[in-house]
């Protein structure tokens, strides 16, 4: 069981190993912050559709699963964009339309798809609260560095002096493609260290 | 750990006198009358420049080698060309440490990552400046006055001509070099020494420079002729900017660009295509830099479409 939690963390994790849910990935981590937002909304619909699908899994007739499973993650995004605009009007401005396109994000059909059809309910939200973790963890982490390079702060708090020239690039798409190759780079290399 | 793979130059074999140590040589020679021109004009900054970039790029190179236990290859002196290239193409006033910054990019990312000697897709030095230029556009695009060194923001030839339009042209500085722009391009004159000096030693193929400037003179007659007082005309746009080092030194490389003759004359057609659009119609002054780069990407597939046939199929 606690397999099912550990294994999205690392050893499959949705960015780096699936190679999943790129959009979001490449788009909204110029910030800790919003990567950090956008990981738990992310993480909050991916919980509550698996566990959904989980529930009704006998009932959905095999033709029409993808359909009604994408009828269940966009009932969960759209609560999770209106609680975003509710109650985080800046963080959902920021994020733009990249909240509702949670819905088109393939982790959560994946997950659904390859283990809640399929798995009970305790195993499905274990499995979709490790992969929501693996998720926005890297999106924390990249959204840190890029935001340490690209202005300086981390989290909006200032690390590097008045003096940092600000490295434009990361906060372009080019920096999100470099620094995600750097990090999928350094995960196969402590892989490799690992496996020795 | 040694490296199992033989050491590879690029093809065409055929043509023999191709090894590595021997073009890098040449090219450094070939090179020299520019770096002299470029210290005389921009005097103690460049030659800071060039030496911190050729140091840091020899650095990388060694230091990316050694973690990713390839051979350590420095002396064949690719490296060094690349700084050299690479201080060639970037403002006098930019601070040592981006110099530094970008020398490591374009050997680093550009060249080890993608696989070392032989195997990267882009022109190193090219695409460390194309990094600094998205990282610190800012200090990208300050120039200063040859020999004083006054800061004459935003005041290349090029960037008169297409901003202001000022076509009161001193065609004899624009070729000598006394302008104001990347420490290394700004002198035509000491360029064609050192690209002549290529084509007697055979280094570069002339088909890639003919046909990137002939497109070059080519598209800036018709839009002279077409409105004259707004766009300069072809000796203006072969002398100024980037267009001189860029065919002879960078669209020439034989690791990045296509080993067919077909495949070279789109090559450097495409090139000055793209430089010209981008310096009439774009939002940039300059468009060398990315012109040769977009080519690169495409040398594979005009590798592929430009094979030619087996004799006898």
């Amino acid at each position: 069981m606690i397999k099912d939690f550990i294994k999205g963390l690392w050893r499959e994790n949705p960015i780096l190993v699936q190679v999943l849910g790129m959009c979001p990935t490449l788009a909204v981590s110029t910030k800790a912050v919003f990567g950090f937002s956008m990981g738990l909304a992310t993480t909050f619909v991916l919980i509550s559709s698996s566990v959904t699908v989980a529930l009704i899994k006998k009932l959905v007739p095999h033709e029409v699963r993808i359909a009604t499973f994408t009828v269940i993650i966009a009932t969960f995004v759209t609560c999770a964009d209106y609680f975003l605009k509710a109650n985080f009007y800046s963080i959902s401005k920021a994020l733009g339309p990249y909240v509702p396109l949670i819905v088109v994000n393939c982790i959560i059909l994946g997950r659904a798809e390859v283990f809640a059809s399929k798995q009970n309910v305790a195993r499905s939200f274990l499995d979709a609260l490790g992969m929501g973790c693996g998720f926005t963890l890297v999106l924390i982490v990249l959204g840190s560095i890029r935001e340490l390079l690209g202005s300086g702060t981390i989290f909006n708090y200032a690390i590097l002096g008045k003096g940092f020239e600000h490295w434009v690039v990361m906060a372009l798409p080019a920096g999100a493609f470099i620094t995600l190759g750097f990090l999928v780079g350094l995960f196969n290399w402590i892989n490799q260290k690992w496996q020795r | 750990m040694n490296d199992p793979k033989p050491y590879l130059s690029p093809g065409p074999h055929i043509f023999g006198n191709q090894e590595t140590p021997r073009m890098v040589r040449d090219v450094i020679i070939a090179l020299m009358p520019a770096v002299a021109v470029s210290i005389y004009f921009f005097r103690i900054r460049a030659f800071l420049l060039i030496v911190i970039s050729m140091a840091a790029c020899v650095g990388a190179e060694a230091a990316i080698q050694f973690l990713m236990k390839r051979k350590i290859r420095i002396t064949d002196g690719s490296a060094v060309v690349t700084g050299i290239l690479f201080a060639m193409i970037i403002p006098p006033a930019l601070p040592l440490w981006m110099a530094a910054l970008g020398s490591f990019v374009a050997i680093g990312i550009a060249k080890e990552l993608f696989g070392g000697l032989g195997s990267n897709i882009f022109n190193p030095a090219l695409l460390g400046r194309a990094f600094l230029m998205a990282a610190f556009p800012t200090f990208m695009t300050a120039w200063n006055a040859p020999i004083t060194l006054d800061a004459v923001t935003g005041a290349t030839p090029l960037g008169l001509v297409k901003f202001s339009h000022n076509l009161d042209i001193s065609y004899l500085n624009l070729f000598l070099g006394n302008v104001s722009g990347c420490i290394g391009e700004t002198s035509a004159a000491a360029l064609l020494l050192g690209a002549g000096y290529l084509f007697l030693r055979k280094t570069i193929d002339w088909r890639i420079p003919l046909s990137y400037l002939g497109t070059v003179a080519i598209i800036s007659f018709i839009t002279e002729k077409a409105s004259p007082g707004t766009y300069a005309g072809p000796a203006f746009h072969l002398l100024a900017g980037g267009v001189i080092i860029g065919a002879f030194f960078m669209a020439t490389d034989p690791v990045t660009s296509p080993v067919t003759k077909a495949g070279r004359w789109i090559f450097g057609i495409g090139c000055g295509l793209i430089t010209m659009v981008i310096r009439l119609w774009g939002g940039l002054p300059e468009g060398v830099m990315y012109s040769i780069l977009l080519m690169n990407g495409l040398t594979p597939i005009l590798n592929r479409i430009t094979r030619p046939k087996r004799y006898g199929t």
